[in-house]
């Protein structure tokens, strides 16, 4: 008997074991359909992306690995409340969504055709590890590493990365992912649809990639997670100013992809950034959901817990000794932030010396920007008008409301009330933030 | 997402059966457990405590506060670790709490860390004790 069937019938036997009467784990059996509901939400967000990892190993191809995790946490609904919560659930999801694939490669008649497939893919994958594992031999890492580098991957459209990220690793239904981006339910399942569509045709192998491509696939990964946390940080569009929510699953990603690539220093950094970044969440809105601005933070509310963390997280990313990364680096920006007691305490002179190791890094003129922030912080507006004005060309500022922000606050600051006025009037045109609109148009009345 | 502690305690069977435990075993089984949340980004912090019988109590019921080494024969359930962990739900929290390697006699408190919602923000007593951690903050910044 081949490694493979053995591993099959092994399966099989564990629907069978955890299947069984009495064999209910703690916390008691549930028979309530509402709690049951609770609970399967709850192992799933746990275990979905080792689940549809190991399901795509075993069926060959991720779109209907997934499918088949759906159609037995379906199964787990109906089942769990008349006959308890097994044991272990996540291995019973595994187990009944494999004893599905099987059924259906029966049912094909392509029994046979498909388990030599798999042996064949077996062999292949174990000959390909035995060459060069690239990181932690456990597979059931790699499996969910697999996962959000498919998730991730460039021929997906951002929106389509964002949602099948966030349902696959995250383990978000498609209405929690909905209803976090202010979408229709149906967009979301369209996005996930699309995506698997695409990964197909695509032919996108479940694998972490060649170390050769290693770099530019995690730029891509982190790229989304920050993307995701950003949206949460300050919403794009609609009435919050933040969704904190989202903000905090995409710190929850970025830690679980950080702890299976203990050493690359941008995950690190990532971690670290969105930490800094989080631990003012609770100074940056007020009891009736206004914006708050750093400078006029109650600094008392900040998370000391997420500043101890994020400031261990920028440790571990200089610990690899491979330099600050872009993440590292705004990371160190925030914390220098953080461990001010006032705006006045700032250091800001420290600031401007890691935007300009970060504006030598990505060449972005928003980077520019908040670089002349800080120079006016440690130089004055003056100095910093200066700066402001020669990216006044710049065509990937032509559009947003921060040139004229920035701008406006420089003005004001040196006595030129008018031409602030204007510029903050500009901003609250641009902003799609009904929120940030609101300050903008109280600086521009003199109330800001 | 929501934080939850959750907090280790044992009676004394708890206390009896681990004394009989392998060492190794427990701490391996503690390992494997920390590294799944870790890996899962839901861990925070964990320790673990000594022996009851390292620390003391100082007790709050008379004039002036009373620092004894007991009196832990009255106490049924030691208090011995905890850990700090952010999940999307109670039943999140339960799940993951019902994983932890531990056996009869072992017990896991589970409850909800509070954050700045669950207070006011123009609370005079709230705005005196965030006084206080600021102060501490700024402490800990400069040292």
């Amino acid at each position: 008997m081949s490694h493979e069937t053995e591993e099959r019938r092994i399966d099989e036997e564990s629907v069978r074991r955890s299947g069984a009467p009495g064999e209910v784990s703690a916390p008691a059996p549930a028979v309530d359909p509402a709690l049951v509901a609770e609970r399967v939400a709850a192992v799933w967000r746990i275990e979905s992306p080792r689940i549809v990892g190991a399901l795509t190993r075993f069926v060959g191809d991720f779109a209907q690995a997934e499918d088949l995790a759906q159609e037995a946490l379906a199964e787990a609904l109906e089942q769990w409340p008349a006959e308890g919560v097994p044991r272990n659930p996540g291995a019973w999801l595994t187990a009944v969504a494999k004893r599905r694939a099987i059924d259906g490669w029966r049912r094909r008649e392509r029994y046979e055709e498909r388990v030599a497939a798999i042996a064949h893919d077996l062999e292949a994958e174990r000959a390909a590890e035995a060459e060069a594992p690239p990181y932690d031999p456990d597979r059931i890492d790699d499996d969910v590493l697999r996962l959000v580098f498919v998730a991730c991957h460039p021929v997906l459209s951002r929106e389509a990365r964002v949602a099948l990220t966030l349902r696959v690793v995250g383990g978000l239904t498609s209405e929690e992912v909905a209803r976090m981006f202010l979408v229709p339910v149906a967009t979301v399942q369209q996005r996930v649809v699309r995506a698997k569509k695409t990964l197909a045709e695509a032919g996108v192998a479940f694998e972490v990639p060649p170390r050769a491509e290693l770099p530019e696939r995690l730029d891509a990964v982190l790229g989304v997670l920050y993307l995701i946390f950003t949206e949460g940080h300050a919403a794009s569009g609609g009435e919050d100013w933040m969704r904190p929510e989202l903000s905090r699953e995409a710190l929850r990603l970025a830690r679980i992809v950080a702890a299976l690539l203990p050493r690359e220093p941008e995950a690190q950094g990532l971690v670290a950034l969105m930490e800094l970044a989080a631990a003012r969440f609770p100074a940056r809105t007020d009891a009736e959901g206004n914006a708050v601005l750093l400078a006029d933070q109650d600094r008392s509310r900040w998370d000391l817990g997420a500043i101890a963390r994020g400031r261990a997280a920028l440790e571990r990313a200089d610990a690899i000794g491979r330099g600050r990364g872009p993440y590292a680096l705004q990371a160190a920006i925030a914390l220098e932030h953080d461990r001010a007691a006032s705006v006045e305490d700032t250091d800001w002179a420290a600031i401007v010396a890691v935007y300009d190791a970060l504006a030598e890094l990505s060449g972005s003129p928003v980077v520019a920007l908040n670089r002349a922030v800080a120079v006016s912080m440690a130089d004055g507006p003056a100095a910093a008008l200066e700066l402001v004005d020669a990216l006044a060309g710049e065509p990937r500022l032509a559009l947003s409301h921060l040139l004229p922000s920035v701008r406006g606050e420089l003005l004001a600051r040196l006595g030129r009330d008018e031409e602030a006025r204007a510029e903050f009037e500009l901003a609250a045109e641009r902003t799609q933030n009904a929120r940030e609109r609101a300050v903008l148009l109280a600086k521009a009345s003199g109330r800001g | 997402m929501t934080k939850y502690m959750l907090i280790m305690r044992a009676d004394e069977r708890g206390v009896a059966a681990y004394e009989e435990m392998d060492f190794t075993e427990v701490i391996a089984a503690m390992g494997r457990y920390n590294e799944s949340m870790m890996k899962a980004g839901v861990l925070l912090a964990g320790e673990g405590l000594s022996d009851a019988s390292e620390g003391f109590v100082v007790d709050f019921s008379g004039e002036t506060p009373l620092v004894t080494d007991g009196p832990y024969g009255e106490i049924k359930e030691l208090f011995n670790g905890f850990w700090i962990i952010e999940v999307g739900s109670k039943a999140e929290a339960a799940e993951w709490a019902s994983r932890a390697p531990l056996g009869p006699g072992a017990f896991l408190e589970v409850r909800r860390v509070t954050d700045a919602s669950d207070f006011p923000a123009d609370n005079e007593w709230v705005q005196k004790e965030e006084g206080w951690r600021e102060e501490q903050a700024q402490r800990a910044a400069q040292a």
